[in-house]
């Protein structure tokens, strides 16, 4: 929940890139359902790219709750998101999907030729012919700051990630919270602000214990402040912030003043950048045919928890089956040229050559 | 069956009968319980099911584990008496529970 510090901002994602990469497929998302539209696709010979926001595979099975047991995956009695995640990721191995870590598209458009262009927020650039959205609930973005009135200040100096590094230097900066974002950065901006204070409701941190270590040896140095509590009040006119009032357990109220505020308070999902693709939507939710899975839009599908139809189940098993059939349709529009004959993995020798198992 | 009595922050009372077995959060959202958002639905995943335990009855649900209260982290004003409903499994001796939930759910 906590991943929005520098370490898994500039993680395994690949590099920037001018020339689109350009491909059969592209899966948005890499949860349990968009791991496994990829063995589908592959199955019918079309190769994937995946692009998720987060730094690994897995959606909400590895980011929300990779110790919990799932019981209904039909032939595991029990598995735990973690271990669906890698068990898919096995099962998709022979079909090498390529992965992109840490972004997340912003904008998909259909180009002349009838193919896709996708332009993620790191600025890589995909040509597709398909593209397969299971984006889940959406986005996992950063959180809105629990605290009264912190809309006003949002953007102009309150903020829930970094973009620029430079945009805090010599500022009096607050830092609020007690995950690996929250210190990472702590670390990170303290040599070049002009004051920094921490501040985390209580003594116990999330943070990977030699980054608090190192937190509290500034403290002793003076170099920063922390400040055990909550906040409690906003002070500053305009959307610029002047101060903020940090509440202690024992409700006495310390004034800090400040020009900026981090706070990192976890993630949340959000549709985000899929509602302006011009695809139709029905409360946030993508609606689809249930023979193609199929959006609005011809050659964008969208399978698991994002789309909607008559019955839809939010269930990971509902998702599998829907690339399944999703699969189909997109091999019309990838291989127009080739007839599709049904076949099962148990006996047809050409599928069984795709698994590398004979 | 436990009656189980949320306290919204203007006052308004809602009474609902749980079942022991579930959580005070799936009580709390069969029966459309206001301010109880449980955005994950149950995994200890985001702290939208948060509420405040009447001090009556602070003992009997005991105190948050380790991973709700890092889950807490992310509560709006969060104070002593602060849970995580999804993680209040409902039982006999929790007849007559009261909890408050907050101005606002994050």
């Amino acid at each position: 929940m906590d991943k929005t510090g520098p370490t898994a901002a500039d993680g395994r994602a690949a590099p920037s890139s001018e020339a689109p990469i350009e491909t059969d497929a592209v899966i948005i998302g890499a949860g349990p359902v968009g791991l496994f539209a990829v063995f589908e696709l592959g199955l019918v010979d079309i190769k994937a790219h995946l692009i998720d926001i987060l730094d690994k595979p897995g959606g909400q099975c590895a980011e929300l709750y990779p110790e919990k047991p799932i019981y209904d995956i039909p032939g595991l009695p029990v598995v735990s998101g973690q271990e669906l995640t890698d068990r898919l990721l096995e099962q998709i191995r022979p079909f090498e999907p390529t992965f992109h870590f840490g972004q997340r598209v912003d904008a998909l458009e259909r180009l002349a030729d009838g193919r896709f262009r996708l332009v993620t927020d790191r600025g890589n650039a995909f040509v597709a012919k398909v593209v397969v959205i299971a984006a889940g609930g959406g986005s996992f973005t950063p959180k809105r700051a629990p605290i009264r009135g912190v809309e006003e200040y949002e953007g102009r100096s309150v903020f829930y990630a970094v973009r620029r590094r430079e945009d805090f230097r010599d500022r009096r900066l607050v830092i609020v919270g007690g995950g690996d974002s929250a210190l990472d950065w702590t670390l990170d901006l303290e040599p070049i602000a002009k004051s920094l204070a921490l501040v985390h409701r209580r003594e116990k941190f999330r943070a990977a214990p030699q980054s608090v270590k190192r937190m509290f040896e500034l403290v002793e140095a003076r170099r920063m402040s922390f400040h055990l509590g909550q906040i409690a009040e906003l002070h500053g006119s305009d959307g610029q912030l002047e101060a903020v009032g940090v509440r202690s357990k024992d409700g006495a109220l310390t004034r800090i003043e400040c020009d900026a505020m981090l706070a990192f308070f976890g993630l949340t999902m959000k549709l985000g950048p899929i509602a302006n693709w011009g695809l139709n939507l029905h409360e946030n939710l993508i609606p689809v045919d249930t023979e193609k899975f199929e959006t609005s839009e011809k050659g964008i599908f969208a399978v698991g928890d994002i789309n909607t139809y008559p019955g839809k189940l939010k269930l990971i098993l509902s998702g599998f089956h829907e690339t399944a059939l999703m699969a189909q349709a997109a091999h019309a529009i990838v291989h127009p040229d080739r007839k599709l004959v049904f076949q099962y993995t148990t006996s047809s020798t050409s599928l069984q050559k795709k698994l590398g198992v004979r | 069956m436990a009656k189980i009595t949320f306290i919204a922050h203007d006052g308004t009372e809602t009474v609902v009968e749980a079942e022991p077995g579930m959580t005070v959060m799936e009580a709390a959202v069969k029966n459309s319980v206001p301010g109880i958002e449980a955005e994950c639905g149950g995994a200890c995943a985001c702290a939208t099911c948060h509420v405040y335990v009447d001090d009556a009855w602070r003992e009997k649900t005991g105190p948050p584990s380790e991973m709700e209260e890092d889950m807490l982290d992310f509560a709006f004003e969060v104070r002593e008496s602060s849970r995580l409903s999804c993680q209040i499994k409902v039982v006999e001796e929790l007849d007559g529970l009261v909890v408050r939930t907050p101005e606002k759910q994050f």
